[in-house]
């Protein structure tokens, strides 16, 4: 099934939870934000949230800016 | 007695407010940041790279050392910058946002009509809000009424390091709003700085000044001098500027 994580479509075998979508990204789950369709995402959370066929997810953290 | 910077319940030593970005290295930032005595440090919310780099500004900078403030740039409309606010208010932990809502490219001047839409949601969702600004009284007199903790007027376009274009309309700002005046944008130099600080202004914000030097080690330092002496020779009180002389050696007792 496909996904969009940041613009880029990615395909997953099953239906896996937001936890299990970090993990298999390598990122940690600290000083980030995530939106699923559009929705932010609680960090305590992720290991209940179901990535489903379609989803577009976002995933932002800080970066340098003024 | 201590002079102290108070922003949306925060107290600050420091009246300089540094960015994070455009820097060549992250070590050369690090030690910008702390030459330039900054507490409060602003950040940008993108997204994270895919590519399993494992780099963070987070490794960086220390939240229990750095006051952070994230910021809203590159939103155009009100609805974006909104987004932005609550993901920063996610992933940071904060309710700190630097609110700005750009008009147009290659100004980057505030769309203040969309700036106040999205100030107005924010304060309602609890955030405290640091609006960048143009130097204009009358949106900051609305952005107060709001309920912003703060109003950034730009001293002059973002990047530009053009310095206070304005300073009488800074002038205007700082008798109408009693929240906190921080210049936020176009310093340049120290003078710059100073001058914001000499008109009364509670502190500056800054960073291609720092990051775009030639030596950003240093500029940070000279801005932090720079905003304390400014700030100093406003609380001591400058002589009026007059037209002609006034002897500084006593007239009496010259020999003859």
């Amino acid at each position: 099934m496909k996904i969009k994580v940041n613009g880029k479509e990615m395909d997953i075998d099953r239906e896996i939870t937001l936890s299990d979508l970090l993990e298999r990204l390598d990122i940690i789950p600290r000083g980030i934000a995530v939106e699923v369709n559009r929705e932010i995402v609680p960090k305590s959370l992720y290991g209940e949230k179901v990535i489903k066929a379609g989803d577009i997810i976002e995933i932002v953290r800080m970066v340098g800016g003024g | 007695m201590e002079d102290i910077l108070e922003v949306g319940g925060r107290r600050f030593r420091s009246r300089l407010m540094v960015g994070t970005g455009k820097y060549s290295s992250y070590d050369v930032m690090v030690k910008a940041l702390e030459e330039s005595g900054a507490e409060v440090v602003t950040v940008a919310i993108r997204r994270v790279n895919l590519d399993r780099t494992k780099e963070s500004l987070l490794d960086y900078i220390d939240p229990k050392r750095y006051t952070i403030l994230p910021n809203t740039a590159g939103c155009y409309t009100a609805e974006e910058a909104i987004r932005t606010a609550r993901l920063a208010r996610e992933a940071l932990d904060t309710d700190l946002i630097k609110l700005e809502v750009i008009g147009d490219e290659k100004t980057l001047m505030p769309d203040n009509g969309a700036l106040l839409e999205a100030a107005k949601v924010l304060v309602k969702e609890g955030f405290t809000v640091l609006p960048y600004t143009n130097d204009d009284p009358v949106v900051a007199k609305k952005l107060e009424d709001i309920g912003c903790a703060a109003v950034m007027p730009l001293a002059a376009p973002i990047g530009s390091g053009l310095g206070i274009r304005n300073p009488y309309n800074i002038r205007i700002i700082l008798e109408t709003v009693k929240v906190p005046v921080i210049v936020d944008a176009g310093v340049g130099t120290a003078s710059d700085a100073a001058i914001a600080m000499e008109l009364g202004c509670d502190g500056v914000l800054m960073n291609t000044g720092i990051a775009g030097a030639k030596d950003p080690v240093k500029m940070a330092r000279a801005m932090r001098l720079a905003v304390e002496a400014g700030r100093l020779a406003y609380l001591a009180g400058r002589i009026p500027k007059k037209l002609y002389a006034s002897a500084s050696s006593p007239v009496e007792g010259i020999i003859e």
